[in-house]
């Protein structure tokens, strides 16, 4: 099972691209020439999006370093002994939509401390791999754009990965819990 | 955005001021700033070359081939976006990445979608429609296939079979996509 998923992963890309590419030779499109010309856009996209990520990251960065977090974390320990739900992994849960490198980071943290195979990690690792970071997405997504007023999208991201959250919970629960 | 900006900033003052971490977070304030400049280089390439490749496939008449079978499952789900608009390839593109665990990919994609449903945007420019809401909501969501980054991660500690995770992951976020997506579409006719 793992080994046919690593071949696949690896495979995936050089797949597509040859047959994006021979595709393009067959309907006679100058690839190289085309190529380029697309290519142009990417940094001027980029560019542009650099405002707004300022913008979010340093504001979620701040608010990470600040240790609302532990607030946050101290009125819903309590719920969470109730709900057998290890400690650990509800920092994660917090983390999840302000930073992707820093769930990595937590991510490896609670694998270490509590084991690769432990209720914890399993747990973790699905809220992390069932979700993305709500924060960048925004940044990056509306950024590009120049959107600032985002009316409905950053409380549908949250709920979003508030259900999320407790999707990963139950189905974790279900599968994982002894 | 004004107030949740506005909010994360000062809460973060306060909360350093109760916890005495006033200097962590400004050195968080200071650090980040450069720490998004650099995520924002590191993305020029990526998206250089994925605007590339797909300039091809543009050209080459593959992407409507590909969207064509996509897109009527699409226009369910984006109804107010024009029936001929680039958006939905694009979008094709930008979910079928993000399902591949292709992230890299599908911000390219995404981009280009939202740049097509800026053009569809008949009011203020400044703000967001729904179908740009919905996009994004598709996107926070994280559908994946195959998480790729995890499996990295707890194969790398030697947990005995990481795959079992696989299929509860798939289950949890399959369902979160769709109530983003449902979310969404509640939550633009009260905004």
């Amino acid at each position: 099972m793992k080994e046919i998923l690593n071949t696949i992963s690896i495979w995936i890309l050089p797949v597509i691209i040859s047959i994006i590419l021979l595709h393009g030779v067959y309907k006679k499109v100058p690839v190289y020439e085309t190529f380029v010309q697309g290519a142009k856009e990417g940094f001027w996209t980029a560019v542009k999006i650099i405002p707004y990520l300022v913008a979010i990251m340093v504001a979620v960065a701040m608010f990470r370093a600040s240790g609302a977090i532990d607030f946050i974390y101290n009125i819903l320990k309590t719920w969470l002994d109730a709900l057998k739900i290890p400690a650990d992994t509800l920092s994660l849960m917090i983390t999840r939509s302000l930073s992707g490198s820093a769930t990595l980071g937590l991510l490896g943290e609670i694998v270490n401390t509590h084991g690769a195979d432990s209720y914890a990690a399993k747990l973790s690792a699905v809220i992390t791999g069932s979700s993305e970071t709500t924060f960048y997405v925004l940044a990056v997504y509306f950024g590009s754009i120049g959107i600032t007023k985002f009316r409905h999208a950053v409380l549908t991201g949250i709920l979003a990965d508030i259900t999320g959250v407790i999707f990963a919970i139950l189905v974790s629960r279900f599968f994982f819990y002894s | 955005m004004n107030y949740i900006w506005l909010f994360l900033i000062i809460t973060s003052f306060i909360f350093a001021f109760i916890n005495g971490r006033m200097e962590d977070v400004v050195n968080a304030m200071l650090k980040s700033s450069q720490n998004a400049v650099m995520v924002a280089f590191s993305l020029i390439g990526i998206m250089a070359f994925w605007l590339g490749i797909v300039r091809i496939a543009k050209i080459s008449g593959l992407i409507n081939l590909f969207s064509g079978v996509i897109s009527p499952l699409l226009r369910l789900i984006f109804k107010d976006v024009k029936k001929d608009s680039d958006a939905f390839s694009n979008i094709a593109l930008n979910f079928s990445a993000n399902a591949l665990g292709l992230a890299n990919a599908a911000t390219p994609f995404g981009i280009k979608a939202m740049e097509d449903l800026q053009k569809e945007n008949k009011g203020d420019k400044k703000t967001a429609t729904n179908a740009m809401c919905t996009l994004l909501a598709m996107n926070t969501a994280g559908f994946q296939l195959v998480p790729a980054s995890v499996l990295a991660i707890l194969t790398a500690a030697g947990a005995n079979n990481p795959a079992q995770i696989i299929l509860p992951t798939l289950i949890v976020t399959s369902l979160t996509f769709i109530c983003a997506i449902i979310i969404s579409k509640v939550l633009e006719k009260v905004f």
